[in-house]
């Protein structure tokens, strides 16, 4: 470890160092956010190809009677069944996707490795399937209150004096409204005109991710704000504005791009709480619906699976771990992110 | 300080009207009146109905009648208030409407029923929260980098992690179905609070682990404990007089949000643990549309986080003179 | 004191004042606790009023005959006419007056002589407008009514309506204490229910009365010591819980707390099967689905015979419905007395379904066929995707799963789904937005007018644009027919028509579900799934010693 740090010392003082460059050597020595990372990252890539993935349908009927416990890959890997009409309501991409994996699998699909809900759909299929919609929804979440949140606060921070005075005001003000109800609110109404909606191609869902978006952007704002406020009489900021530059390229060449890491820092610490506000949605009844899923109706499902006579464990155990764990990544990896653009804060 | 009680005055009167008018037009814009059941009513039987509740007049009347005892000629606004012994004194006044569900009660009523049963929910999650959390926060900063602080460590995180209505169905299966030692379900006795109040105060405990071991953390490392230390001062004094003060200063600022979070999260646990709070009214009218009751629980949580909001910045300000209410 | 002692001193101070709040809020709200009633059942749903005229769901049917009681009750298991506070009645030879003779000993829950002049003041406050009463039609029939002395009541036809003496068992004709009513309107002028109806206000005639009510919570009845047969009634205090989460439920059952629930989550429907305090009942009820049809191409008969015939009514019924019930082929439910209904051209079946993948797969055949005639075949054009709509639960959207499922496996249609909340999803099927629209009926009274009388021209219940003249004047000329055999066959003339146009695809008729704690007597199934608390009452030890000590 120590001769590591002498070898990065001299590589520094060959090429020069950048503060993101140290930061990210600093992040790869913190072992567990690296850890989650790579796991964030696999399980992206899972949630991305998952119509090429051999797994059965998350969406088909399949009408036991029973949920059915899992049966652990060592006892049946792979079975077959797999149809390509179980699935419906994919986009194109999928659909090709999906044709991808006929041809590589055949009919081959696992077994129930997470065992099935109540209708027969498999539990692992759901989970992955479902955590497609849940990162869309921070994703979407994220892009939205990034655009509108880093343009506000950036133009608060750099215009200062009353205009910098009005606009925080305004988000001060927009911070005390309990805006959990007013979302439900605007959820309800966007479900009420979905047929007028729909016909322009505008699904619920996208409604409800820009919904989201204009939520969060709040806090991203204020954020913004402060670290362009501070780097507004840095160096660099002095020296373009003497070449001539616009305020829009001052702005947004030189600097939005030096507030990124603790954007990016807020986004990784932000999503888990837009993932968990999609489940309560989805809890609710405000939510995704079948035949698409998303985590948190296989949560309502987990939450319904439980009773005094009889309880399906994988249906509470599965689900949980998997969010669980997505969260729990996300939460490891922004405080290493913290911890690594910056190292004054300890703990 | 008068400036600052007032300035706050002033933004929360601005906010909370954009809030009521927000809502309103929301509310009645939208397709789907009060009175639709799968029995539908006569029209002339809806009619008299939407009539009564003045549902028929233009927008901006229903929206004045709402607001205030604005007198608006012959028909002025009759609803009933309070216990029905004055006309309808409109939201200025205090009063906010007869509920449309339920036809029986009016908002005042229902939130006066349910309020404090939701308090004494929100209470008992908080002191799971800030007890439990501070207590483990404690813990963790003393034994840091020992195994008991990455496991609190860990808990903290899970905790942050799970939603709530998981953390409800696994706190209801170990507690009252595995060992039956809390009710499933229901209220009416500090039992029925405890596993709900958990169920709610969980993901804020573990913030206030987080912020306290952080705090604590810094604090500790100051020359001035480790001399306290030095000198002979038994542990728990220094921390309860240096340590503890400034280390919680940060879960104090945190208990604003969190108690608007608690605000939010009962929603889902009071459906869950089946208690008769606000937030079970909340969700329920915005489905049934009860236009009234909606707004009047609105109306009360803007007002409870805002009062709450401002508090903590008055008792941080107490705590700690060096900050200042200009700041805050 | 120094400055640190003092600053030691504010702190603690202000934590103890705020422990002590909190412990205050939590000690006020939990002191209001109630001793457990001696029966406890859940309602499913907040009754919406305790006006017995404003209301009109099924929780607050059940409310309503524990609360008050009309000129007749209903038999608990039969369901037929008894008397009530009305002892006995006449009715005239050509049926188009009846007399009724109310009891001596009738009285208020306050102790004033309930009179007839009540029943008149109350009916003719069903009818005004001002009242807004969904159920003002039941007097539609009557052409007068008038109170000939305290205890005479006179009610005058145009023509013989047989099942009246049905309509005065149930709520909108119950009776309202006129002096709590006239007093607070004259207080509030514009008196919109509020006042009176509080505990301790409110003033009822049945076999219990209002002691508190907690919103979202429970209703607290106790025994109405007025009560003409108070002698009868076992339980002293009820409470009704406005729960409606199903597992929730099934908890507080299994652990003992509620004694009677009356609906079960769907998965736990095969577990408890067998268990002895699981009643399944078959119910006057049916689930079905609305089509729009002025809309095409379910303007077509064929297209909606098609969709009809390619449900996958047993898959439905015994994977997602699950307690035995039947698929229903008709709009009436097969139990209705005396009538036979007619039901929708399908293969034939046996009675144990034993045949019923042949005779789906015949029905789905004929199915593809109607569709070809009606010029949707393979080689023409394209059947428009079209919307499954649905109110949000569970059931609605696992049974439209299937039914979806099906359509696309066996007739290849594109079927996408539309739920809407139900305030939002009668709108939808009011102003015919929708293609096809998911719906249940519940019959009122055992009849079958009761059913078909939901899709005469314009009705509001029928939202289905579907409109048939002869079928009208089939209806209504049933409504005003005295011989019972030629009233029933009209009826189910009418519903041939209904089912031959098919302005709706029934799906199944639904059975009753009901836990019921083994130790309670006094509770019988019935086919409207009425149950009231009058005639419960806990079986004795030696009752349970005897039914034990039984053969089984």
């Amino acid at each position: 470890m120590g001769f590591g740090i002498l070898m990065d010392r001299a590589d520094d003082a060959w090429r020069g160092t950048s503060p993101g460059r140290e930061a990210w050597r600093r992040l790869r020595r913190d072992r567990f956010a690296m850890a989650s990372l790579v796991f964030l990252a696999l399980f992206a890539l899972l949630a991305l190809c998952a119509p090429l993935l051999p797994l059965p349908s998350p969406m088909a009927l399949d009408l036991a009677l029973e949920p059915r416990a899992p049966t652990p890959p060592w006892e049946s890997f792979l079975e077959r069944g797999f149809q390509r009409e179980q699935f419906w309501s994919l986009g194109a991409l999928d659909r090709g996707l999906l044709a991808l994996r006929e041809r590589l699998f055949g009919d081959r699909q696992t077994a129930h490795w997470f065992g099935t809900d109540a209708k027969g759909r498999d539990l692992l299929a759901r989970i992955v399937w479902g955590s497609r919609i849940s990162f869309e929804a921070a994703l979407a979440a994220g892009l939205v209150s990034l655009f509108v949140g880093v343009t506000y606060g950036a133009i608060a921070g750099y215009a200062g004096g009353r205009i910098d005075n009005a606009m925080m005001r305004l988000v001060d003000a927009l911070y005390s409204i309990p805006f959990i109800f007013l979302v439900i609110f605007l959820v309800t109404v966007v479900n009420e005109y979905r047929g007028e909606l729909g016909r322009l191609g505008i699904e619920r869902l996208h409604v409800f991710f820009v919904v989201i978006g204009l939520v969060w952007w709040l806090t991203m704002a204020r954020i913004v704000r402060a670290q362009v406020r501070a780097l507004k009489e840095a160096d660099f900021v002095q020296a373009a504005r003497v070449s001539g530059a616009s305020h829009a390229r001052i702005l947004f060449a030189h600097l939005v791009p030096n507030v990124f890491p603790m954007v990016i820092v807020y986004l990784t610490l932000t999503i888990p709480s837009v993932m968990l506000f999609e489940a309560f949605l989805s809890f609710l009844g405000l939510g995704v619906e079948p035949p698409q899923v998303s985590w948190g109706l296989i949560a309502l499902d987990s939450s319904e699976a439980i009773g005094v006579l009889h309880t399906s464990w994988w249906l509470v155990f599965f689900p949980s771990a998997s969010i669980g764990a997505t969260l729990f990544a996300l939460n490891v990896l922004g405080d290493g992110l913290r911890d690594a653009l910056d190292p004054r804060r300890r703990g | 300080m008068r400036r600052f009680l007032l300035r706050r005055l002033a933004w929360f009167a601005l906010t909370l009207w954009a809030v009521v008018t927000v809502s309103f037009v929301l509310m009645r814009s939208v397709r789907g009146g009060p009175f639709s059941a799968e029995r539908s009513l006569p029209m002339e039987v809806e009619a008299s109905l939407r009539a009564r509740y003045h549902l028929d007049w233009p927008l901006w009347k229903q929206y004045l009648a709402y607001l205030g005892p604005l007198e608006l000629g012959p028909r002025a606004p009759t609803f009933l208030g309070g216990d029905g012994s004055d006309p309808f004194g409109g939201v200025l006044a205090g009063d906010l409407g007869p509920s449309y569900k339920y036809r029986d009660f009016t908002v005042n009523d229902v939130l006066a029923q349910s309020l404090p049963i939701s308090l004494a929910l929100g209470s008992v999650s908080l002191f799971f929260a800030v007890g439990l959390g501070v207590a483990s926060g404690i813990v963790s900063a003393l034994r840091r980098g020992g195994f008991l602080d990455f496991a609190l460590r860990l808990l903290a995180t899970l905790g942050i992690a799970l939603p709530n209505f998981v953390v409800a169905s696994l706190a209801i299966l170990l507690f009252a179905i595995t060992f039956p030692v809390f009710p499933v379900a229901g209220w009416g006795s500090l039992r029925h609070l405890v596993l709900p109040g958990l169920a709610l105060g969980a993901p804020f405990a573990a913030y206030v682990s987080r912020l306290t071991r952080t705090g604590l953390v810094e604090v500790l490392s100051q020359d001035y404990v480790r001399t306290a230390v030095a000198k002979g001062l038994p542990p728990w004094l220094v921390l309860w007089r240096h340590a503890l003060p400034a280390g919680c200063l940060p879960v104090l600022t945190y208990l604003g949000p969190a108690t608007a979070g608690i605000l939010t999260g009962s929603l889902v646990i009071e459906r869950i643990f089946a208690i008769p709070g606000t937030g079970s009214h909340f969700v329920n009218s915005a489905l049934n549309r009860d236009y009234t009751l909606c707004m009047g629980v609105t109306i009360l949580y803007t007002v409870l986080v805002y009062a709450l909001n401002t508090l903590v910045d008055l008792v941080s300000t107490w705590l700690d003179p060096r900050l200042s209410l200009e700041e805050a | 004191m120094n400055g640190e002692g003092w600053r030691f001193a504010r702190r603690a101070f202000g934590l103890l004042l705020f422990a002590l709040l909190l412990a205050l809020i939590v000690r006020a709200t939990t002191s209001a606790r109630l001793e457990r009633a001696d029966v406890v059942f859940a309602n499913g749903a907040e009754v919406a009023s305790l006006d017995p005229q404003a209301v009109s769901g099924i929780p607050e049917g059940r409310v309503m005959i524990a609360l008050y009681e009309g000129l007749t009750t209903r038999h608990p298991e039969t369901l037929e006419p008894r008397p009530g506070v009305a002892e006995s009645w006449d009715v005239a030879p050509d049926g188009l007056r009846i007399t009724f003779r109310l009891r001596a000993n009738a009285r208020w829950s306050n102790g004033d002589p309930l009179t007839a002049q009540d029943f008149e003041w109350s009916w003719r406050r069903l009818v005004a407008p001002e009242t807004a009463a969904p159920y003002a039609s039941f007097l539609k029939s009557v052409k007068g009514f008038r109170a000939l002395d305290e205890r005479t009541f006179e009610v005058d036809f145009p023509t013989p309506v047989p099942h009246f003496l049905h309509l005065t068992s149930f709520h909108p004709l119950f009776p309202l204490h006129r002096a709590t009513i006239e007093s607070a309107r004259q207080r509030f002028p514009d008196a919109w229910t509020v006042a009176w109806m509080r505990p301790g206000v409110l003033v009822t005639n049945g076999p219990f009365r209002l002691a508190a009510r907690r919103i979202n919570d429970r209703l607290r009845l106790v025994k109405n010591p007025f009560y003409w047969d108070e002698r009868a009634v076992s339980m002293e205090t009820i409470d009704v819980l406005a729960l409606d989460h199903l597992g929730t439920l099934l908890n507080l059952y299994l652990t003992g707390e509620v004694d009677w629930i009356e609906r079960v989550p769907p998965l736990a429907v095969t577990r408890l099967r067998g268990r002895a305090d699981f009643h399944l009942t078959p119910s006057l009820g049916t689930y079905f689905y609305r089509v729009n049809t002025t809309r095409p191409p379910f303007d077509d008969v064929r297209v909606r015979r098609a969709l009809a015939l390619a449900i996958d009514r047993r898959a439905i019924c015994e994977k997602i419905a699950r307690k035995g019930e039947r698929p229903a082929f008709a709009f009436t439910p097969p139990n209705l007395a005396g009538y036979e209904p007619p039901e929708l051209e399908h293969a034939p079946l046996e009675a144990d379904l034993s045949n019923w993948d042949r005779a789906f797969e015949a029905d789905c055949a004929r199915a593809r066929e109607l569709l070809s005639e009606a010029g949707f075949g393979p080689q023409d054009r394209p059947f428009p995707r079209f919307e499954l709509h649905y109110s949000t639960s569970e059931l609605h959207r696992d049974v439209a799963e299937v039914v979806a499922d099906g359509w696309r496996t066996h007739l290849w249609l594109d079927v996408a789904f539309f739920n809407q909340e139900s305030k939002v999803y009668i709108e939808t099927q009011r102003s015919l937005g929708y293609d096809v629209s998911r719906s249940s009926w519940f019959a009122d009274y055992p009849d079958a007018s009761s059913f078909l009388e939901v899709f005469l021209s314009g009705g509001e219940n029928n939202r289905t644009g579907w409109s048939n003249a002869r079928y009208d004047e089939l209806v209504r000329s049933a409504a005003r027919e005295a011989n019972p055999e030629t009233r029933l066959a009209e009826l189910g003339a009418a519903e041939r028509i209904l089912l031959d146009e098919l302005p709706l695809l029934p799906v199944f008729g639904y059975v009753t579900q009901n836990l019921v704690h083994p130790r309670l007597a006094g509770f019988f199934e019935n086919a409207l799934d009425e149950h009231s608390p009058k005639t419960w009452r806990w079986k004795t030890e030696e009752e349970l010693a005897a039914e034990r000590a039984r053969p089984r």
